[in-house]
């Protein structure tokens, strides 16, 4: 356990009369001062460096690392992720002006559960987990996590947390209550029985919003969650919509993990009188009626309960562990795994570097050998900490391939589509996804999407969404890296006004992701990406992808609403005018207007074609392949991707679902009646 | 149809409808022309389009030898694949049906009548087929230009204008008009003036006076001057109307009549003289029925205050636009090269004002009637 001296107290001042006792103690009297102090004591009065500097951000943070957890367990469980996130006020009556209240967060998930033995590991201790050691894409780059959030509803209510949970189907769950001991960094159980009743029944009436989404199948069904894990927090919180909040939180989430299905129960009200700006990306119809049986297809409320429905019904592929590349490691880092090889193995340095490192074959792994002078049978351990630190010099200018990439999982184009469709109302839609790159040794990837029009307010500036390997950043953006390629793209190639050096005006939301084994932050917060070249420019790549998209989609609209508005005139006259001459040399009008109609069409023709970036013949897929998704008209209701099989199978996805295909045309409903028009 | 009557004005009436039925069929087969154009258009394929002669001043010549303007062949095509162009070919093709209707029934009806029985939203949309009558009268001009008949023929007329009373006697389909008799109101120049429906019977006059204005027309007939001068006596309300120059032209064609014309002395004066010998732009098509090269110019002219000795309280000064208007006057062809325009027109332009012809009644309330144009006349002090 890392130790950390404790700060100096001050000197207890004397009263003595005469001369005053010289100022400062000797080191022994200090040494019986210091001691150690466990991590989670240290933390304990640090709260920020873990995300629960303010009641509000306390309950982000804790709704945030339930939820990661739920994700990761799911995914590396092979299951298609069903989290419910409750929140439920505990102090409803309090004063309106009260600045926090007491909550109590719950979060359930269908994972594959926790076995007894790890349950105190897992939540009531810091700095223990699986991810830390080994370099993988993955949601958390740190054991910190959910014993945080247990911790700090400790501390401000007393109350120990609740888990249930479940990691055999056929078995009862698990129902503990447990305690943090900062001190020890141990758990203390107070609560341990079994019981049957899982998910918790108690919860699908907590509030009117869970009772009207259980009422319809929605929420909690026990059927639909056969293992999984209830995690429940009594703290001290603030509930406030707007930017940094659970709801943005769990709505961006939604987007980065369509494969998942979120359900939210919020608290009726929110803390504090203060007006925020709330800023949904989606504006939900107060009520809606579910397609019978299917559920909403986008994100819904319902009567105080938001459904962020699942968009693909595939989880994403499965990350790899890499071992570190020589161009990404530091001096110090080196040292310790010299040490370590030592000591598990004893082998040698030649041995060391293959094994340990990728993308070090044994004539570069003997190479290295000799430019430091020692020979491949020298011992790893015998390695003095010089002959290390030359070794890290050659690393540096040694030519050596790439990483491999395999250990990233990146959205992907359909998914990224399938995300921002059902979470974003808007009527164009593009999304690409970049190759993987390098950046200091360490292979990461970018991704980029963007939605446009529709509902989205025209006249403000374009909202810029971040996220790191699947997790949304939402604060600090002005420093994050992404949020700077966003300014620095020219969106004014695209027919969009951009003022210098600022975020472009339009009903626009722009989505970057990185995915990466180590992503890097700012601060240690990890809200923000720092800039590093490369990978500045792979964004700014993937935007100018997504904005051509757009540009030719603008313009091709442009032009499709000048031919249908041309089509609209003649349309009109055309019945008029075959009247007039049936009325005049009796030509059977009908047949007039027919054929006038057809010439019409024909000279008219932009409108009706089908959109696609290169002028080709758009395929029946739902998606199309390339990246785009146009939207016919803002009532038609969008595909339900979830149930549209994988392409190539066009057929099958035409028949089904709803046909949202990339057409633009317009319909004829302006053409007169026909039948009205020749009665 | 009218019934078959057997008194002689019901005789005479059955003649002029008899004539009239000729003219019509003429004028359905044209639009039948016109509709079967676009019908065999349309159903081959091609885009429909109207033919329509340009009425502007590009397509516009003076025939010196003649002494009229007229119409170039410069045509225009209305097509109806042209967002510009295409309600306009929906308003023609309209238009043509409404006439066709009129004729069937064998009635005439207004301009306004004619954009009222057009008048109706497209069906399925929120838009009308004519929104104000100034849509819809040029329409009908380009139907009279490029099915070349006149508005008569196509059971339009517009609103009377002018009056008219003197030494002679017409026949006005069918019905007998001694102009002699027609007391204090004169008889109202109908619109359609031609020889199907005005006959010429008996005309003593020997020439024709025609002033602007009906209120010096009044002056006239009260001092009763077509009588002691044996004249006729016209006013056409202003600018003279279609049906007054037409009267105008055929009395002057047909009866040999000089046509002396007493209006103001003030651009719009001379050009109500400059369209009545000439014709106008807008009508360049009918020129040849309309104009009447050899029309007569009497007064008021410029050099009237010092020859009259009018008093300085009938000057009206001359405007900017008076000016300009003055000096595109001088400008026209036919008056380029006449001296006796160029000099007028200056004349007016170094006097800085205009006058009326109301205004000689400062003079005296019958001078005009008794002094001034009889001098005139005696005089041929005029200009053409």
């Amino acid at each position: 356990m890392p130790t950390v001296t404790a700060p100096k107290e001050p000197a207890p001042s004397s009263k003595s009369k005469g001369a005053p006792k010289p100022r400062g103690s000797n080191a022994e009297e200090m040494a019986t001062r210091q001691r150690d102090i466990s991590v989670s004591e240290f933390f304990a009065k640090n709260r920020h460096l873990l995300g629960f500097d303010n009641p509000r951000k306390a309950l982000l943070t804790t709704v945030k690392e339930a939820v990661d957890n739920s994700l990761d367990a799911c995914e590396e469980g092979g299951i298609l992720p069903e989290i419910v996130v409750l929140i439920e006020d505990l102090q409803p009556d309090r004063a309106a002006t009260a600045k926090s209240s007491r909550y109590r967060v719950t979060v359930v998930d269908n994972g594959p559960g926790i076995v007894r033995k790890q349950v105190e590991n897992i939540f009531g201790r810091l700095l223990y987990g699986s991810k830390f050691h080994r370099l993988k894409m993955s949601r958390g780059q740190q054991g910190i996590g959910i014993s945080a959030a247990g911790m700090y509803g400790l501390i401000t209510t007393g109350r120990p947390m609740l888990i249930f949970t479940k990691p055999k189907a056929s078995q009862p769950a698990h129902h503990i209550e447990l305690a943090m001991n900062t001190k020890t960094n141990r758990a203390e159980v107070t609560i341990d029985e079994e019981t049957k009743d899982f998910p918790p029944s108690r919860l699908r009436s907590v509030a009117p919003g869970a009772r009207a989404l259980a009422a319809e199948g929605l929420l909690l069904d026990p059927a639909a969650f056969p293992t999984g894990t209830s995690v429940s927090i009594e703290m001290e919180g603030r509930y406030q919509k707007g930017r940094g909040s659970v709801d943005e939180f769990l709505e961006l989430t939604a987007i980065a993990n369509p494969h998942a299905r979120i359900v939210f129960v919020a608290p009726s009200r929110e803390s504090g009188a203060d007006e925020d700006e709330s800023l949904p990306l989606t504006k939900p119809p107060t009520t809606q009626t579910a397609a019978p049986g299917a559920g909403p297809t986008v994100t819904t409320e319902l009567n105080g309960g938001i459904v962020f429905p699942r968009g693909v019904a595939e989880l994403p592929p499965e990350t790899k562990e890499i071992q570190p590349h020589p161009k990404g490691i530091e001096l110090g880092i080196l040292l310790q795994m010299l040490k370590d090889f030592d000591a598990t193995s004893g082998g040698t340095l030649y041995t060391f570097l293959q094994e340990c490192f990728c993308r070090i074959s044994p004539q570069t792994a003997s190479s290295f050998c000799s430019k430091i002078g020692v020979t491949t049978r020298t011992k790893a351990g015998d390695i003095e900490p010089r002959t290390a630190e030359a070794l890290f010099k050659e690393f540096e200018s040694a030519k050596l391939p790439p990483p491999p990439t395999d250990c990233l999982a990146p959205i992907g184009v359909r998914q990224l589509l399938a995300g921002m469709l059902k979470g974003v109302r808007a009527e164009f839609y593009a999304a690409s996804s970049r190759e993987a790159a390098v950046y200091r040794g360490r292979p990461f990837q970018i991704e980029a999407a963007i939605a446009f029009g529709g509902e989205l307010p025209a006249d403000d500036t374009a909202r810029v969404i971040r996220f790191a390997n699947r997790v949304p950043l939402l604060f600090q953006q002005s420093a994050c890296s992404s949020f700077k390629a966003v300014t620095e793209t020219a969106w004014k190639n695209y027919n969009l006004s951009q003022p210098r050096g600022g975020l472009p005006v339009g009903p626009l939301v722009i989505m970057i992701h990185m995915a990466s084994v180590w992503v890097p932050f700012t601060s240690e917060s990890k809200e923000a990406i720092a800039d590093y070249d490369e990978i500045r420019k792979e964004m700014k790549l993937a935007l100018m992808e997504c904005g051509r998209k757009l540009g030719t989609y603008l313009r091709k609209r442009q032009k499709m609403r000048r031919e249908g508005e041309r089509r609209d005139v003649f349309e009109k006259y055309i019945g008029e005018i075959s009247k007039a001459v049936h009325a005049i040399n009796g030509t059977d009008a009908k047949k007039l207007y027919d054929v006038l109609l057809a010439q019409a069409r024909e000279r008219t023709a932009v409108a009706d074609q089908l959109l696609d970036e290169d002028g080709k013949v758009v395929r029946n897929d739902p998606i199309d392949d390339d990246g785009v998704i146009v939207v016919e008209s803002a009532a038609a209701p969008p595909p339900n991707i979830a149930s549209a099989p994988l392409p190539p199978d066009p057929s099958a996805s035409a028949a089904g679902s709803p046909n949202r295909r990339s057409k633009a045309s317009r319909s004829s409903k302006n053409a007169p009646d026909q039948a009205k028009l020749f009665s | 149809m009218a019934k078959k009557s057997n008194t002689t004005a019901g005789e005479a009436r059955d003649r002029v409808n008899a004539r009239l039925k000729g003219r019509d069929a003429e004028t359905q087969k044209k639009l039948l022309g016109l509709a079967d154009m676009v019908t065999k258009k349309v159903l081959g394929g091609n885009e429909p389009i109207i033919d329509i002669p340009t009425r502007s001043r590009s397509n516009t010549t003076w025939n010196k030898k003649r002494g009229i303007l007229e119409m170039g062949d410069a045509k225009q095509g209305r097509q109806l694949f042209n967002l510009n162009q295409a309600k306009q070919f929906m308003q023609t093709l309209l238009h043509a049906s409404t006439i066709k209707d009129l004729i069937e029934v064998n009635k005439t009806s207004s301009l306004r009548g004619v954009y009222y029985k057009a008048k109706h939203t497209v069906a399925g949309t929120k838009e009308n087929t004519f929104d104000d009558q100034d849509e819809s009268d040029p329409i009908l001009e380009d139907l009279e230009v490029s099915l070349n008949c006149l508005r008569e023929e196509l059971h339009l007329f517009a609103a009377p204008a002018g009056g008219m009373v003197g030494n002679i006697t017409i026949l006005d389909r069918g019905d007998e008009i001694n102009c002699r008799r027609m007391g204090s109101g004169g008889y109202q120049l109908p619109s359609i003036v031609e020889p199907d429906i005005i006959e010429f019977k008996k005309c003593e006059a020997k020439f024709v006076l025609h002033v602007e204005k009906g209120t010096v027309w009044q002056r006239f007939n009260e001092d009763r001057f077509w009588e002691e001068h044996n004249c006729i006596l016209t006013h056409g309300g202003g600018q003279p109307p279609r049906g007054c120059r037409r009267l105008l032209q055929r009395l002057a064609r047909e009866l040999k009549l000089p046509i002396i014309c007493l209006l103001d002395c003030d651009p719009w004066g001379h050009y109500i003289y400059s369209v009545i010998k000439q014709g106008s732009i807008s009508l360049a098509f009918e020129s040849s029925r309309l104009a009447i090269p050899e029309a007569k110019f009497l007064g008021i002219r410029a050099k009237d205050f010092v020859a009259c000795n009018l008093s300085d309280a009938v000057k009206i000064d001359l405007s900017e636009n008076d000016i300009k208007r003055a000096k595109e006057i001088a400008a026209y062809p036919w008056f380029e090269k006449h001296k006796g325009w160029q000099k007028e027109i200056e004349l007016m332009l170094d006097n800085g004002f205009k006058m009326e012809v109301e205004s000689l009644i400062n003079k005296g309330i019958s001078y005009v009637t008794e002094e001034y144009v009889p001098e005139r006349l005696r005089k041929k002090d005029w200009l053409d």
